[in-house]
């Protein structure tokens, strides 16, 4: 089995998988990572959405060979210190989450978003979020903790 | 309904080992971060002991407080909102409080249950009487101290005052307060005098849902424990022949391959190789002997509806004389499709099970029962199974059935190791118990202008829908009135879906009266109200299931918010108002046209749902619920062809996205009657709002499920 070194979340970790086996289980089987969750394995829910070199990328469709080295990865555990990046705290402050299953991959896409557009739009909102799905139907309130989070930051 | 049980210190402590929790770490931490308003406080320190006081509630010497959640969380908010009527009983500082999830316990709680947003309704007494029993005591060791009456003493935040201001904390007092004698019928709280219910208190778990914390059944890790995902058969009736597992087990990672009845389990050390090694198994399959499609489906249940079933599930009065007398019977029918769950997160469950005992950790909305099938299942007593829960990513209903449970219960017992089961998104969408695809027609007898006959035939897979609440609106309201219900058999798995019964027919029944109105030329919310004043007033027949004045007043306060009967400029309103749940909802969908094209813009919702147990919750959930109900009604096809469903995963099942999702604008009906659920009273009535909106936006009528098949119609 190939072995692998991936930067993630800033440190660097050693993984021996398939290359064929997807991010999203490298990080959830092999470094205990779960806060990226599993939903479709089809790129088509956003459950999964992780950083690589600051993009929002969906992990289950990304194999750990197609990693090159020196590609950062961030998870949701990584996005901060102790919940704090301006959208943790905007998702606090909307109490967003109903079964909240969803959230870290919401969080992520908001994430990506806010650091390429400091001032999104409502139509730069949902279109950055087009790939996420909330089946509980929290959408007004992402947007919203979205807004705030741009304001606060 | 639900009673508090009491229990003894030996029993807690044996119930500590079941819940397993130990102390988790508290959530007081949102009072400093989300609202810089609120001084920062330090939080209490953990205590060396707990005193128990009965199932719901332990206190520590230091004054904090841990409350347990019984009810599983689906994201309804119970573990939450539950332990907020405990504390206000008891009267503390919620900043103090600690909420742990309790296992399955049936000595110690009743109805251990996510469904039928009952938790609330049923909990409310004996939550609130297991608070105020405990400060009850609290209280008559304070006064024994101070050598005066319990009725001297003063309550708040955990601390007890005397007249002559010493004071004493529940900290201090737990120890003796917990050896006095169990008040029968403790005081409890004049609703006026709330501290905590009725002000918003944020999800106790978000912290760890915004930091990616282990939390939910599929983020179950555990020492030695296997991944396995299973084959099941691909079409509903068929089984399984034969099949080949070389390819499979010569996987990476993959451990064994177990066959179980006509599934296959693919054991292996990670998920990913045991999707892989079940992609690699061959197998061949034996037809059903009547394989089932969509159009079987519908044939069946459009034959149905027109004819009455053997006998009514209600009728007051003679409804073909109704019709006979009439000057015309005005007619309509409407069709919705299965539908599965799609919880965000996959079935799935860890089962540890040996020759002795049971383990069993995961996602479920109905343990107690799980625990019956499991001890069946197994030829194990109840008293060796342990359950405990999860939160859950989403239930809709879907994790009320144990077959999940009692797939990963049997591979762990034939491979005598600690499973974790998976589902793949294509699993979850397969191998569904789906809402039940169902048809109506509704024949309204006309006569003067006035309706005097009502009758509805319902056609309905597996189960019967409206023939739950023959009593519900127009029942009382109309002098004939008749309901038949055929239940009609597939082989199709099905189960209930949020809001069972009434997801579609409130749409359904109420696309009707808003073209009957139409019909008759009236006011589509004077219509309804004169019926329900009918129905309170000087009802036709007993025994109603809902009220009709607080039907009445939801409908004239979301018409008031609405601004209905006032035409604005691109700006169509459809009415819809509808009780399940014991909630009563009216919500009104505001339509626009751009670019030749309807819109939805907004859903005002008026709720009368009793007391407001928790505001910021309780808005999350009427949203939640229209977003989800718009998005159903609009875009979700499921359809079955040769016994198999033709959509597997999201690429091909449409779920609505935030540019979809309309406004909301919530008003409640303030109320001191006490709470009942929202977890899915708001969705019914959404598709019928919307509906009734196009109509009035583009003069078009839509009479089946999803609506998104009409616009490609009407181009």
């Amino acid at each position: 089995m190939p072995s692998y070194q991936l930067n993630i979340n800033g440190q660097i970790k050693s993984v021996n998988a398939d290359a064929d086996t997807p991010i999203l289980w490298v990080l959830r089987d092999e470094l205990n990572l779960v806060g990226t969750k599993y939903g479709c394995g089809i790129a088509q829910c956003g459950t999964c959405t992780i950083h690589l070199d600051g993009n929002a990328i969906r992990s289950c469709s990304l194999p750990i060979s197609s990693v090159e080295s020196g590609q950062k990865i961030v998870t949701i555990e990584g996005l901060s210190e102790n919940a704090s990046h301006p959208l943790q705290e905007a998702w606090v402050e909307h109490d967003v989450p109903q079964c909240g299953y969803c959230q870290s991959g919401q969080i992520m896409s908001a994430a990506a978003l806010l650091k390429e557009n400091k001032r999104p739009s409502d139509e730069d909102i949902d279109e950055a979020m087009h790939g996420n799905i909330c089946r509980c139907g929290t959408y007004l309130r992402i947007k919203k903790a979205i807004k705030t989070a741009a304001k606060n930051m | 309904m639900a009673n508090l049980k009491q229990t003894n210190r030996r029993n807690f402590i044996k119930g500590s080992a079941i819940a397993g929790g130990g102390l988790i770490i508290g959530f007081n931490w949102i009072g400093c971060k989300g609202d810089s308003n609120v001084p920062l406080k330090v939080m209490k320190a953990i205590p060396k002991e707990w005193i128990d006081f009965n199932s719901f509630l332990k206190i520590g010497e230091t004054g904090l407080v841990t409350i347990m959640s019984p009810n599983p969380e689906i994201g309804q908010n119970i573990k939450t909102s539950m332990p907020m009527i405990v504390a206000e009983e008891l009267d503390v500082d919620w900043f103090d409080v600690v909420v742990e999830q309790a296992g399955l316990n049936t000595e110690w709680y009743t109805r251990q249950v996510a469904g039928g947003s009952q938790s609330i309704r049923q909990g409310w007494e004996s939550l609130r009487k297991a608070g105020a029993t405990a400060k009850h005591m609290l209280v008559e060791a304070a006064a024994k101290r101070w050598g005066i009456t319990p009725e001297e003493c003063k309550t708040a935040d955990g601390i007890i005052t005397n007249p002559s201001g010493e004071t004493l904390s529940y900290g201090e007092l737990a120890k003796e307060a917990s050896e006095l004698e169990v008040p029968e019928s403790p005081k409890l709280k004049d609703p006026k005098d709330f501290k905590i219910i009725g002000h918003s208190k944020r999800n106790v778990d978000l912290k760890k849902i915004i930091s990616g914390q282990p939390l939910f059944g599929l983020d179950t890790k555990k020492e030695g424990m296997v991944y396995a995902n299973v084959l099941r058969p691909p079409a509903f009736g068929s089984t399984l022949k034969d099949y080949n597992d070389e390819n499979a087990k010569s996987i990476n990672g993959v451990i064994d391959v177990i066959r179980f009845g006509d599934k296959i389990g693919v054991l292996a050390q990670n998920t990913w190789a045991a999707m892989k090694g079940k992609a690699a198994l061959v197998a061949q399959w034996n037809e059903g002997d009547k394989p089932e499609d969509t159009e079987y489906h519908n044939d069946l249940l459009s034959s149905h509806i027109e004819k009455k079933a053997e006998k009514p599930r209600r009728e007051d009065g003679d409804i073909d004389k109704a019709f006979k007398d009439s000057d015309e019977v005005f007619e309509r029918s409407y069709s919705a499709p299965f539908l599965p769950h799609n919880c965000m997160e996959p079935m799935n469950c860890y089962a540890d099970v040996t020759s002795d005992k049971a383990y069993i950790l995961g996602p479920i909305q109905t343990p107690e029962w799980q625990l019956s099938n499991l001890s069946a299942q197994l030829g194990m007593d109840k008293e060796n199974i342990n359950i405990e829960l999860t939160r859950m990513g989403g239930g809709f209903g879907r994790r009320l059935y144990g077959d999940y449970v009692a797939e990963a219960a049997e591979l762990s017992k034939l491979s005598q190791k600690p499973v974790q089961l998976v589902f793949t998104r294509e699993d979850d969408m397969l191998a569904g118990t789906y809402r039940p695809a169902s048809q109506y027609k509704f024949k309204a007898g006309i006569k003067d202008g006035k309706v005097i006959g009502y009758h509805l035939v319902e056609a309905c897979f597996n189960g019967e829908m409206f023939g739950q609440m023959p009593s519900n609106f127009p029942c009382g309201a109309i002098e004939n009135y008749r309901v038949d219900c055929h239940k009609l058999q597939t082989n199709i798995t099905t189960g209930a879906w949020r809001a069972p019964y009434a997801n579609f027919l409130a749409y359904a029944e109420q696309a009707f009266f808003d073209e009957l109105a139409s019909h008759l030329k009236i006011d589509p919310v004077e219509f309804r109200i004169k019926l329900l004043e009918r129905a309170k007033n000087d009802p036709t027949g007993e025994d109603l299931s809902y009220d009709p004045e607080r039907l009445i007043g939801v409908i004239k306060l979301a018409a008031e918010k609405a601004n209905w009967g006032q035409n604005e400029e691109n700006n169509f309103k459809g009415f819809c108002a509808y009780y399940s749940h014991n909630t009563y909802v009216a919500e009104v969908g505001h339509v626009s046209i751009k670019n030749d094209s309807p819109v939805i813009e907004k859903i005002t919702c008026a709720v009368d749902c009793g007391i407001v147990i928790n505001p910021i919750a309780a808005l999350n959930q009427i949203e939640g619920g229209i977003i989800d109900g718009i998005g159903h009604a609009m875009y979700s096809d499921f359809k079955f062809e040769n016994g198999a469903s033709t959509s597997n995963n999201f690429h091909q099942y449409r779920m609505i996205k935030m540019v979809e999702a309309p406004q909301v604008d919530v008003h409640f009906v303030e109320s001191t009657i006490d709470p009942t659920g929202l977890g899915e009273p708001t969705l019914p009535p959404a598709g019928g709002a919307v509906a009734n909106a196009f109509a009035a936006a583009t003069g078009n009528r839509i009479y089946s499920q999803p609506f998104v098949k009409h616009f490609e119609i009407l181009g």
